[in-house]
């Protein structure tokens, strides 16, 4: 075959043959499936601000974008930060965006990782699938930049910063763990939201408010309304969010449609952050394999293809625990070994893989196998069922021991015969949200008396929350409630506020 | 080439909503943290932007984490080299956990956010609230530009102003009341035609059918014809008239003493404030003069760039800079047409007597006609201690406090060190209500 490239400039023309050789591998070797693609082109200013919306093309107005801009901008011009060769986004179509000063042998390998690999993973992963409305986010998105803009013309910049800072404060507690999200409807909610303004604004009769109130009756009325309250907010609830713009006593019907904006923008990030190793260890592997099988189809050079492994090592390398780079597991590194891993368990096993992996190893199907672990696994559950013994070794991975109380750590488990199960599930744990994000939970809201809102935080192993943090959150709960929050730690003597 | 998109062409600065959002929300921060590294550069080195550090208080983002102390983890870290298991690993004295976070300003430990301001947002920050005071010779506010404004319709016009929603409607009524066929009945009748033209054996009736249609046909076609679709008395076109806009005109003056009696340092000094002045009145006054009188024994009038680069030495006689600037204003800015603005900066030191010479033209000419009139004096700081007294001073000095007794639009001031430079410069121009102007000239020095 004849080569799609020479050297390092690209131009459309060569993208789009690139693109349908990519296509050719990706669908009819690895078999991928994925939302059809749209592949854009910016600078490397745009990137910039793609970065600064958590790398949406829409995105709702906050300074806090503002700021991580600003720090984005200084260290990259300082040049000590480079930029990410490109940006994918979980919708459909797929949107991946390609800057204009990668080489072409750079957009090519862009092209397989993110076009083919994170796309097919966000088509095919079941937290996605589960969690995340692909169809649905840049309309929903686009709805929101402008609802929170009007909201900023009518009220003020102040007023929904007010707001919008609290919900952000509490965003990753602003997601339902555990039945999934009803869809984003856009169009309707927000012609139903304005419908029902509408409707106040003209209706609005001063009069209403002299006519003399219901006598309201004796105080067990008042109670049993109160349980009844309590009854409708399902107590305990894990989504803050969801309950403040509820049940918020002094929320207006713009101020928790804010919430609710932030919310959802929350639910869609959620696989995002259960998935790091699988989603670029999938597009990891996707690129490396697609590359190699271009090279050996002769349509890419000797040239191009040290480049892309130049590029490549640099992106899986993983410095050691007592190296000045080291800045925790790299997730590119980790999930492409596992993943290189089960192809040679499924075509190459040892006998220690057949022992491990006695469904997989020497099955030869690797791409089936592959496709399954993509499909059904998160990064928790990755780990706990394909970390081999062998990518244990290779990343000479150790388990340490930190008890407060104690004055020393405790290396409990290295990568020998006795340690590979309890170092993998001590991995596996580290990778679980459960353990990384503190259990907050609603538990209770006195309606009637004090209107006091009961926070509850459960320990895992008796790990406390962050003091500092905890009060500065709880005032920006606070600003949300409008009355008292108080936050309770589980274990301790339970608090009933009902 | 379906797949590809090139947006490098989109408009960039997508996220600068964001970005001022950010500022204004850490206002203050920012601006303590360049009025502090104004201190030791002047406001040109600004070009290029400028990095400035502010503490996180207030741009902070808190969230629930978990703390760094307490409780029992387990975790795995690659690369062991010689741990076995039971090995224990003496933890880091407390305090000395992190990873060696720098040590912060205020020395609480607490990071500090870095970035990059451009000049723009600088120099917005610097001149916020500052403004020329009385500009306000609502006499002067004299016909000066013409901006075009829109001017309704008109049928005459070029094709580029056309308006195509007045032209189209027109052309929509003009066709109803001509009784112009539309497309729908012209096609209608050609398709029955077409229909009846398809058949084998037409009928008697179909052959007469058929040449009423045509006559039909035909007729429409002439009436078509005769009524356009659009005739040239549809069209209409935007205009735009010449509408005078009142601007206010106004001159700034700045004299500056270069003479041998002013150092290095203290030239330094006024350059700085006048680049200052010069950066203000160019960015919020576009339409302000400025006219740049240096002098030693004597004066004359330069350019910006021989003004604030060049360097001159001689004797010191401060009346001749007023002397120039009473020409000049009355050669090019008559005191009936512009609103004229001084800045004087000079050590202080002048030819004995010359200092009651400058009184007089002041209070005789200059005062009356002047807006606002800035005097400047750069002191060493060993001076500035001297004279700590508003009192005491310098020849010039004792002599312009009558002026500025008798005068409130005449304001006087000390700088000494780089530091002083902007908070003077904000004492002179801030912004104030009308009645304050005075009672404010009055207390400023």
């Amino acid at each position: 075959m004849t080569l799609l490239f020479e050297g390092a400039d690209w131009d459309f023309g060569q993208l789009d043959r690139v693109y349908q050789a990519v296509e050719d591998i990706a669908f009819n070797d690895l078999g991928l499936d994925i939302y059809p693609n749209q592949i854009e082109i910016i600078s490397s200013e745009q990137m910039l601000d793609a970065y600064s919306a958590h790398g949406m093309p829409l995105m709702y107005k906050h300074w806090s974008f503002g700021k991580l801009f600003a720090r984005e901008e200084t260290l990259y011009r300082t040049g000590m930060q480079g930029l990410a060769y490109e940006i994918v986004i979980n919708s459909s179509p797929c949107i991946s965006y390609l800057m204009e000063d990668n080489s072409m042998t750079m957009q090519t390998l862009v092209i397989a990782h993110a076009a083919f690999g994170h796309n097919h993973f966000f088509k095919n992963n079941y937290l996605f699938r589960q969690w995340t409305d692909a169809e649905g986010i840049l309309d929903y998105l686009d709805f929101a930049k402008k609802y929170i803009l009007k909201c900023e013309e009518e009220y003020g910049l102040d007023e929904v910063e007010a707001i919008l800072d609290p919900a952000h404060a509490i965003m990753n507690e602003g997601v339902f763990r555990y039945h999934r999200p009803p869809p984003l409807t856009e169009h309707q909610e927000e012609e139903k939201l304005r419908r029902r303004i509408a409707h106040e604004r003209e209706t609005f009769n001063d009069l209403w408010r002299t006519l003399p109130q219901p006598v309201t009756g004796d105080t067990q009325d008042l109670e049993a309304d109160d349980d009844d309250v309590l009854n409708a907010m399902k107590l305990p609830e894990e989504n803050l969010l969801y309950f403040l713009e509820k049940y918020s006593p002094i929320l207006k019907p713009w101020q928790a449609e804010i919430l609710r904006i932030v919310r959802n923008v929350a639910q869609y990030f959620y696989p995002q952050r259960q998935t790091k190793v699988m989603n670029e260890g999938c597009a990891t592997f996707v690129h490396h394999y697609i590359m190699h099988e271009l090279h050996r189809r002769g349509q890419i050079s000797d040239g191009a293809l040290l480049e892309f492994i130049h590029s490549h090592t640099s992106v899986v390398f993983q410095p050691d625990f007592d190296d000045q780079r080291f800045n925790g597991i790299n997730p590119y590194a980790l999930g492409f070994a596992m993943m290189e891993d089960i192809k040679r368990i499924c075509e190459e096993p040892t006998d220690e893989d057949k022992d491990w992996f006695p469904d997989l190893a020497g099955s030869g199907d690797w791409r089936g196998a592959l496709k399954h672990a993509w499909q059904h696994f998160r990064d928790e559950s990755f780990i706990e069922q394909y970390l081999s013994p062998k990518v244990m070794r290779d990343f000479k991975l150790f388990a340490l021991h930190d008890d407060s109380e104690s004055p020393s750590y405790e290396v409990s488990a290295i990568h020998n015969k006795l340690g590979y199960r309890a170092v993998r599930q001590t991995l596996a744990q580290s990778y679980d949200i459960g353990t990384l994000d503190p259990n907050i939970q609603v538990v209770g809201a006195s309606l009637s008396s004090d209107r006091k809102l009961t926070l509850q935080h459960t320990p895992h192993r008796g790990v406390p929350l962050d003091e500092k943090q905890t009060s500065k959150v709880l005032g920006h709960v606070q600003r949300l409630w409008g009355h008292e929050v108080e936050m309770t730690v589980a274990g301790e003597e339970d608090q009933d506020a009902a | 080439m379906t797949h590809f998109i090139d947006r490098r062409l989109n408009p960039k600065g997508k996220s600068l909503g964001n970005r001022q959002r950010f500022i204004r929300r850490a206002k203050t921060q920012i601006k303590e943290a360049v009025q502090k590294s104004l201190k030791d550069r002047t406001v040109t080195d600004f070009e290029s932007g400028q990095k400035i550090s502010i503490p996180k208080k207030g741009t902070e983002e808190p969230r629930f984490v978990h703390g760094s102390q307490g409780g029992e983890r387990d975790r795995v870290y690659p690369g062991n080299k010689e741990f076995v298991p039971g090995d224990e690993i003496k933890k880091p004295p407390q305090g000395a956990a992190g990873q060696g976070k720098e040590a912060s300003e205020n020395g609480e430990g607490e990071d500090s956010f870095q970035f990059t301001l451009t000049q723009e947002e600088i120099l917005d920050l610097f001149f916020e609230d500052l403004e020329l005071p009385n500009l306000v010779k609502t006499s002067l506010k004299e016909i000066k530009r013409m901006k075009y404004k829109r001017a309704g319709l008109s049928t005459v016009g070029t094709p580029n102003n056309i308006n195509l929603v007045r032209t189209m409607r027109n052309s929509f009524g003009r066709r109803i009341a001509l009784n112009r066929p539309d497309s729908r009945a012209y096609n209608a009748v050609k398709d029955e035609l077409f229909e009846l033209e398809k058949k084998a054996d037409p009928t008697p009736e179909d052959i007469a059918r058929k040449k009423e249609l045509i006559a039909q046909l035909e007729a429409f076609d002439v009436k078509r014809k005769r009524v356009p679709y659009i005739d040239p008395i549809d069209v209409r076109y935007n205009t735009y008239e010449p509408t005078p806009v009142e601007t206010s005109q106004a001159v700034m003056f700045c004299l500056m003493d270069v003479s041998g009696s002013m150092g290095e340092r203290e030239k330094d000094l006024a350059k700085r404030f006048y680049i200052l002045l010069h950066l203000f009145l160019k960015r919020r006054y576009e339409k302000v003069d400025v006219v740049f009188i240096r002098h030693t024994h004597e004066a004359q009038e330069v350019d910006e760039q021989t003004f604030f680069y060049s360097r001159q030495s001689g004797g010191t006689i401060v009346s001749t800079a007023l002397e120039e600037m009473l020409d000049i204003a009355k050669e090019r800015y008559s005191a009936d047409t512009w609103n004229i603005y001084v800045a004087q900066a000079s050590d202080g030191y002048t030819q004995s007597g010359d200092a009651q010479h400058c009184v007089e033209l002041l209070n005789s000419t200059i005062m009356p006609m002047s807006q606002y009139y800035a005097y400047i004096e750069i002191l060493d700081e060993r001076e500035m201690a001297v004279f700590a007294d508003e009192e005491s001073g310098a020849e010039l000095w004792r002599a312009y406090r009558k002026v500025h007794h008798d005068w409130p639009n005449f304001a006087m001031t000390r700088i000494s060190k780089p530091q002083d430079i902007y908070p003077v410069f904000r004492q002179l121009f801030v912004k104030k209500s009308e009645n304050e102007v005075a009672a404010l000239a009055r207390g400023i020095t």
